[in-house]
């Protein structure tokens, strides 16, 4: 404690790291792997990537689990072999939205220009020239869907949320188990259920809230859902301490509780906003698709992404073809900005500014 | 040395408190005498019983808390002061399955009566918790003044109120300069004194504190039983605590909770001196004494 002299600081190392040996051997095996699924593949009647893949995978599984087992025994060559089953699922599961995003990239970015944004299809034709005419009936229109449809569901949604959580009557299992079962509706029954009891019998005609109708009915489970879980990580202590200051309870949530909520609130709307955007087929039942722009969701047919999407697949031409692609990326493009948003207020502290 | 102070609990206070067996701390104590104050009649228990569910969690409370001065609840854990604690300003009905039996009289008049409003009953007798909680989404000013949005009272001049509740906590000088940030960003023993400048600002009669140092460190401790100390002139305060050397520092009556396997008891209530000098049941000497417990 007493000297004065400087200790001296050994450089920080990680000994726990791979060493470039085990590094080596991984990558043997791996093409080990490689070159056994291109020799089975051609001494074999099996084709395809598909048969590369599968080999790829089986060999690999094998030879890995081999060499942990001689290297440290049985424990550790099964610990080794889930890992690698683990590191397959996520690549399965991950592979076809990656190829998703890849594939309309691709595809649509060449129908992508300054026009999509500025201009309508209403003197236009699907097959005309791509630089003719534009998205921007269908961005409206699918705007407006789904902020009518936001307008229905988060305060449906929040509330609900607020009941299971906060209130906890007799009903809250059934209505819990309901939210749940709901959230697996698909979305043309939410269509047809529109279709029947509102545009049958009372409208005869497509116009846009019908389609926000529809819409919500998807929504709220989400919304609901993903509050509730957000509601319940609210510390009980938070509820008593608003309480015992000698507000009601209704005070005690809406002025401790929900603020303490509110960016997993946010991004609750979010997510649920991201669950509809790109619905189509209540959409195709329910709101028409004009490619003129209109602002009224409660007279006249209204275009949107999803429809635009279907038209001009339907159309056919290379041009058409074209479009939808471009349409599919705008679309995505929104879904993955709304995403993010939710992702960015999700995680900023509560609390902090 | 004697044996009381070997086996005290609490030890982490030891360097910040006197030296001393507990009774010499309960004795260096000025008693108050009961009803020199005009803080209203007080606050009495008769007879509380409390239920969770089936399991029969407290029986047959007795007792009075005198205007203006500091009464401690001591004992083992599970021995219902904290059950005890929430039955006095209606907190223990916001338990699932909960119930009781019994009259909870505030100025001679029972809480628990048919048509009492709740919330009345809570302005009146406010509460600290064992966590400091002061509410994340607000600043320290909007804490403090966040009573009076909650219950829908008026103020007459909001920064007159604010420096004085938080004066009042021993918290002004630390924070005086930061009033619009955020309170998670102060420290434990703050946040905790920012409760109660939070629970001062409806100005209650009685301030229940259910362990508010349990989760702090002794120098935080020492500054909240300043702030207890400073008080308990104004309000009348029963606090729960493990900390028998903070019983016999801050306390003026200190009152024994006991489960015997079965509900819990209140053993043995009496001035903080006698309680810990000379008590009458064996039990509360072997639990002050430290042989149990």
């Amino acid at each position: 404690m007493s000297t004065v002299t400087k200790p001296t600081v050994p450089a920080p190392r990680k000994p726990w790291a791979a060493s470039p040996k085990d590094r080596a051997e991984t990558g043997a095996i791996l093409a080990i792997a490689v070159l056994i699924s291109w020799g089975v593949v051609a001494a074999t009647p099996l084709k395809g990537k598909l048969a590369y893949a599968a080999v790829f995978f089986i060999a690999y599984l094998v030879i890995d689990f081999a060499v942990s087992f001689r290297k440290a025994g049985r424990p550790a060559a099964v610990d080794s072999l889930f890992r690698s089953l683990v590191t397959t699922a996520i690549a399965i599961a991950v592979t076809p939205i990656i190829s998703i995003l890849v594939t309309v990239w691709i595809r649509g970015h060449h129908g992508l220009h300054w026009t999509l944004f500025t201009k309508d299809m209403h003197s236009n034709a699907f097959t005309d020239p791509v630089n003719q005419g534009g998205l921007l009936h269908a961005i409206i229109g699918t705007f407006l869907l789904v902020i009518f449809a936001m307008i229905i569901s988060v305060p449906i949604g929040i509330l609900t949320a607020i009941y299971l959580t906060e209130i906890r009557g007799r009903f809250t299992r059934p209505i819990e188990f309901l939210v749940q079962a709901m959230s697996g509706v698909p979305s043309i029954v939410a269509g047809l259920f529109i279709y029947a009891a509102i545009l049958i019998p009372f409208t005869k005609t497509v116009n846009g809230i019908q389609g926000s109708l529809a819409l919500a009915i998807l929504m709220i489970p989400t919304v609901a859902r993903t509050s509730q879980e957000v509601l319940k990580l609210i510390p009980g202590d938070l509820r008593e301490a608003g309480v015992a200051l000698g507000g009601t309870q209704w005070r005690s949530v809406a002025l401790v509780v929900v603020p303490a909520a509110r960016s997993g609130l946010i991004t609750a709307m979010i997510l649920g906003v991201a669950r509809v955007a790109g619905e189509t087929a209540p959409i195709l039942l329910l709101t028409g698709g004009s490619g003129t722009k209109n602002f009224n969701v409660f007279s006249g047919s209204l275009g949107s992404l999803p429809n635009y999407v279907w038209q001009a697949f339907s159309a056919g031409t290379p041009e058409a073809i074209t479009r939808a692609w471009a349409g599919i990326l705008v679309l995505l493009l929104i879904v993955v900005i709304l995403f993010t948003a939710a992702r960015v207020l999700g995680n900023r502290k509560v609390g902090k500014k | 040395m004697a044996p009381e102070s070997e086996n005290s609990q609490g030890d982490e206070m030891e360097s910040t408190a006197q030296k001393g067996s507990l009774s010499d701390i309960a004795a260096a104590r000025v008693q108050k005498q009961p009803g020199n104050n005009a803080l209203g009649v007080g606050l009495e228990a008769r007879g509380v019983h409390a239920w969770f569910g089936e399991k029969h969690a407290l029986s047959n409370v007795s007792l009075d808390f005198w205007p203006g001065t500091v009464t401690a609840l001591i004992g083992p854990s599970g021995c219902g002061k904290s059950t005890f604690i929430r039955t006095l300003n209606r907190m223990h009905e916001f338990i699932p399955g909960a119930a009781m039996a019994g009259e909870v009289l505030l100025n001679g008049e029972d809480i628990y009566a048919p048509g009492v409003d709740v919330t009345k009953i809570r302005l009146k007798v406010g509460m600290v918790f064992q966590k400091p909680n002061p509410f994340p989404s607000m600043t320290i000013a909007e804490n403090v003044l966040a009573g009076l949005k909650l219950a829908q009272l008026k103020a007459e001049n909001k920064d007159d109120l604010l420096e004085e509740c938080l004066e009042r906590a021993g918290l002004w000088s630390e924070v005086k300069d930061r009033l619009g940030t955020h309170g998670g960003a102060l420290s434990g023993g703050q946040q905790q004194r920012l409760c109660i400048a939070r629970a001062l600002a409806v100005r209650p009669q009685v301030l229940l504190m259910d362990e508010p140092c349990s989760a702090l460190d002794p120098g935080s401790t020492l500054r909240i039983e300043e702030t207890i100390s400073q008080l308990s002139s104004s309000v009348t305060i029963v606090i729960v605590t493990h900390n028998m050397q903070q019983a016999a520092r801050v306390s003026d009556y200190t009152a024994f909770f006991l489960s015997d396997g079965g509900p819990g008891q209140m053993v043995e209530v009496g001035s903080t001196n006698d309680i810990f000098s000379r008590p009458k049941d064996e039990r509360t000497e072997n639990y002050v004494t430290g042989r149990f417990g």
